[in-house]
């Protein structure tokens, strides 16, 4: 599997954000995404989930589901959580689960991977910013989907959480998952490839 | 779980838990039907008379009360952006929660109603014709509001843009709502025609709500 990018120039708003990127990531890759603020970070993680256009340029996803758009093969981990406060923790990961396409038994085993199985129960209001953000992690985790597009995945989390990640991470690639992360720090791989953007 | 009925079901919950908008419809209507008689007197031929038009107006703004939080829940916490990735068609799922929409406060309306119709004296025979072009018609307003609804997406104030972009597109639904349940209770016009028109209109709206909506939602997220 093979995620190309050839020439992406992104537009937000009349103005050039970036022009002329290109890049290439094959499965059991990790490729960070690093740049002042504004460089466009997030902006080619939305593009590449499908939420912005491609202003110009082509993506290209080789060896994946020959049906399937690549933001249908892609999970992202945006900014917001998009969680429901008054749904629990559970119903918020099996709604998600159940809508991206995963199977309910997977639910339990995602909550335990980001260590939020004592929390189950819990209404999503009640839960701390980290915590959000590990149950929004767990989505990653139980509905299997090659790209992964995580933008800024450290923010919020503790150092224990962030060794969870990252082992959850490790686990992506070896199974021969993608990752496309925005950064600002390291992230707890090992060597990943990196793309500096507004240069 | 399909996505489609896992989308419903999420949509129904939020609704009825603490915080949801289920039931502020009806009480609004309970409350705009039950201050009219105030407003107009005590005249019971009069209230008969103009009851078919209240109930409906009634509806058709109790219907759009929540409406306007719709999609922008779902977009001030990231869910719409989720959703967009789904393997199901945006339609589908724009289907969906207009769907669980019209179940929280659409259908509590027309369930309501002939309790709101005893209150304006309208005959009892009649009470089950007005819910009945209500349960024909409130769909219709509901799939219409979805295009409001996902137009006003981004916008902070966008309840009151909501209401001056739908309620013109509603004007149909209200002429043949309030031409059948006036045929019902005072008799002399044919029920048949104009029901089956609101009928044709709820059919054509939720066809045409869902994909105007999915389209106004991707231009306007760009």
């Amino acid at each position: 599997m093979q995620l190309s990018a050839e020439n992406l120039t992104c537009e937000r708003g009349g103005r050039t954000v970036f022009s002329g990127l290109s890049f290439t990531v094959a499965g059991g890759e990790a490729l960070t995404i690093t740049g002042r603020n504004g460089a466009g970070k997030s902006s080619l993680l939305r593009m590449l989930a499908g939420l912005v256009r491609v202003a110009d340029g082509r993506l290209v996803l080789s060896g994946g589901e020959a049906e399937a758009t690549i933001a249908e093969q892609a999970h992202y981990l945006g900014h917001q959580d998009a969680l429901k406060s008054s749904l629990s923790v559970r119903e918020n990961l099996a709604f998600w689960t159940a809508y991206l396409g995963g199977a309910a038994e997977a639910v339990p085993a995602a909550l335990e991977a980001v260590g939020l199985a004592p929390l189950a129960s819990l209404p999503a209001a009640y839960l701390s910013a980290g915590q959000r953000r590990r149950l929004s992690i767990a989505r990653l985790v139980a509905v299997r989907r090659p790209i992964w597009l995580l933008d800024e995945p450290t923010s919020a989390l503790d150092v224990q959480s962030q060794d969870r990640l990252a082992g959850l991470m490790q686990t992506h690639l070896a199974g021969g998952g993608i990752i496309v992360a925005a950064t600002h720090g390291p992230i707890g791989l090992a060597a990943p490839r990196e793309l500096r953007l507004g240069q | 779980m399909t996505a489609f009925t896992a989308l419903l079901a999420r949509d129904m919950r939020i609704a009825i838990r603490v915080g949801g908008g289920a039931l502020m419809g009806a009480l609004f209507f309970l409350i705009v039907v039950t201050m009219m008689p105030f407003a107009v007197g005590p005249d019971l031929n009069l209230l008969a008379r103009i009851g078919p038009a209240i109930l409906w107006l009634g509806a058709l703004l109790a219907s759009l009360l929540a409406l306007d939080r719709l999609f922008a829940t779902d977009h001030e916490d990231g869910s719409l952006d989720l959703l967009m990735m789904g393997r199901m068609p945006l339609e589908l799922a724009i289907a969906g929660k207009g769907l669980a929409h019209w179940l929280t406060t659409g259908l509590p309306l027309v369930v309501i109603s002939p309790v709101l119709g005893l209150m304006l004296n309208v005959e009892l025979k009649a009470l089950g014709a007005v819910a009945l072009t209500l349960a024909a018609g409130t769909p219709a307003l509901t799939f219409i509001g979805l295009i409001g609804a996902a137009l006003s997406v981004a916008l902070r104030r966008g309840g009151l843009l909501l209401a001056v972009l739908v309620l013109p597109l509603t004007i149909p639904v209200l002429i043949f709502g309030v031409a059948a349940a006036n045929a019902a209770i005072l008799g002399g016009a044919a029920f048949g025609p104009p029901f089956t028109i609101l009928c044709a209109l709820s059919l054509a709206s939720l066809v045409i709500g869902p994909f105007a909506a999915a389209a106004a939602l991707r231009f306007g997220l760009e």
